[in-house]
């Protein structure tokens, strides 16, 4: 620590997140241990790792039913909500007729839907994709329109006042503008497939960490139900890392200031 | 814009607006200008004075087609004003740079909309970038376009918007206060760019100011504007021989005539 050597001191920065969170499981294993809950009620980390190496198989396969639910209701969030947004955001009036019709959607509570989903397409893979879908791409509409409904009036005059068309506006400002916004709604929009997939899974599927924490509930097992949390989380924070490497590769441009010290 | 067939008079005046109302708002709305006379001459380089809002914004979009009065006819090189003028180029106080564009993709961008340039750009992209990179050079940019608007300070990102505003090689140029943001020293510097540029280039220019000397000291008239409804109250000629340096603002007559201006403009605001 001696600044006479002229050595740089260790940064700390980058470990952060491994030092909270390990700090955060250590914290827990002792809170269990030292209160002596019984794992049916809060198992301590070190039985849900047990748990993870006992029923593997069981959970990977779960797993990655989950991941593919997830990715591909995320997936049609992202062709669906990035049209309907470039076509809300293109004109006031299709904005103004759409927009309360959006909200009230949004509000319904999707687990809400998943028995009708279950009618119409039978228990299993396609309602948790649809629930992944049908929360996911809220986020990405209202999000693009506002990069496009935001774009500077000069900007919009200087090209007017030199012939442009609604169409070259768009295609030269409003859709490059709008890609930031894109892309960090798919921050947010990832999370959510989560939870819609999880919700169908639980409610209407044979396979899934949804429906493998509900069958371990059902027998006490809540080590394996802490388990699928866990395998939940990861997936999650590995999706969320991904879309923000995305977007910082694809909109460099508006994170200036990281850039600028380059 | 074909110059034969016109008469002497059209050819002489590039803009010409006469007797226009322009109301915002439909029937009850405000009626931002009422009455507007003013005529621009060819490689004139007009100013136009007045209180804060006189419409003065409101005459750009007018001239450049972006709106189209109620009453009175616009007309710019000859032809009535009925849709946007492609003739001419625009800069505002805000530079507007799109960021994701380079400075130099940025001065390119109005070639990719002028009807007469985007059919031949894609073919003739290194004789367009050349141009621009001249004109980064006449406004003291010279290597610049390789980095983003955002890379720029204040000052150089105007001049970039000058640049862009003159790629398309327009008749006629309209700023809107576009100095209005920076600092004193460089607003001083830009005063001069804009002055070498109308003396090198073909250009006429009608520049929105509410700073009387930028006025005094670039134009060749001066329009006074009166409080909303705007109108032209008087044209000064400003007589000082070109070509004009910072210290010409320094000497009695320029005052006196600043002075004078400032005083047409305070009768303005009082009667409004």
């Amino acid at each position: 620590m001696s600044s006479v050597t002229g050595k740089k001191p260790f940064n700390w920065l980058p470990w952060m997140p491994w030092i909270y969170t390990v700090a955060l499981f250590a914290l827990w294993e002792f809170g269990v241990r030292l209160s002596g809950l019984p794992h049916t009620i809060l198992p301590a980390p070190s039985r849900i790792w047990e748990a993870i190496i006992q029923y593997w198989p069981a959970i990977q396969r779960h797993s990655i039913q989950t991941l593919y639910t997830t990715t591909v209701g995320f997936l049609l969030a992202v062709i669906g909500g990035l049209a309907l947004g470039l076509l809300v955001g293109w004109s006031r009036f299709i904005y103004a007729g759409l927009y309360p019709i959006m909200v009230g959607f949004n509000a319904i509570p999707k687990v809400a839907l998943v028995p009708v989903l279950v009618i119409w397409f039978g228990i299993g893979t396609v309602p948790a994709i649809l629930t992944a879908f049908l929360i996911a791409f809220f986020p990405i509409v209202v999000n693009v329109a506002t990069g496009l409904a935001t774009i500077e009036p000069e900007t919009e005059d200087v090209l007017r006042a030199l012939g442009a068309k609604k169409m070259d506006i768009m295609l030269k400002v409003g859709i490059p503008r709008s890609m930031p916004y894109f892309f960090g709604s798919l921050k947010i929009a990832i999370t959510l497939a989560f939870v819609g997939s999880v919700i169908s899974e639980t409610v209407a599927a044979n396979s899934g960490l949804g429906f493998m924490m509900s069958s371990a509930q059902s027998q006490f097992n809540v080590p394996l139900v802490f388990a699928g949390l866990v395998m939940l989380a990861v997936e999650g924070i590995a999706m969320y890392a991904l879309m923000a490497w995305i977007e910082k590769r694809t909109t460099g441009w508006a994170h200036r200031s990281t850039m600028m010290a380059v | 814009m074909d110059k034969v067939g016109n008469n002497e008079a059209m050819s002489e005046h590039l803009v010409t607006i006469e007797n226009v109302d322009m109301r915002y708002g439909g029937v009850d709305g405000t009626l931002a200008v009422s009455g507007l006379d003013m005529k621009v001459r060819r490689g004139e380089f007009a100013a136009v004075v007045g209180p804060s809002g006189c419409g003065k914004s409101t005459l750009m979009k007018l001239v450049t087609g972006l709106h189209i009065p109620q009453a009175g006819v616009v007309s710019v090189a000859g032809s009535r004003v009925t849709k946007p003028v492609s003739i001419v180029g625009m800069a505002f106080q805000n530079p507007t740079m799109l960021p994701w564009r380079t400075t130099l993709d940025n001065i390119l961008l109005p070639l990719e909309i002028v009807e007469k340039h985007r059919r031949r750009l894609r073919a003739h992209k290194k004789e367009y970038i050349e141009k621009a990179e001249a004109l980064l050079a006449t406004v003291g940019l010279a290597g610049f376009g390789s980095k983003y608007p955002w890379q720029l300070s204040g000052g150089m990102q105007q001049r970039a918007n000058l640049c862009r505003a003159l790629i398309h090689e327009p008749e006629l140029l309209m700023l809107d206060e576009p100095f209005g943001a920076l600092d004193a020293f460089t607003r001083e510097e830009l005063w001069q760019v804009i002055r070498d540029l109308h003396a090198s280039q073909d250009v006429t220019i009608v520049l929105v100011t509410h700073d009387l000397r930028e006025a005094v000291f670039l134009a060749d008239t001066v329009h006074v504007m009166s409080a909303r409804p705007g109108r032209i109250l008087d044209v000064h000629d400003i007589p000082f021989p070109r070509p004009r340096e910072l210290g010409i603002m320094y000497v009695p007559e320029f005052n006196d005539l600043v002075q004078r201006l400032r005083e047409e403009i305070a009768d303005a605001r009082a009667v409004a």
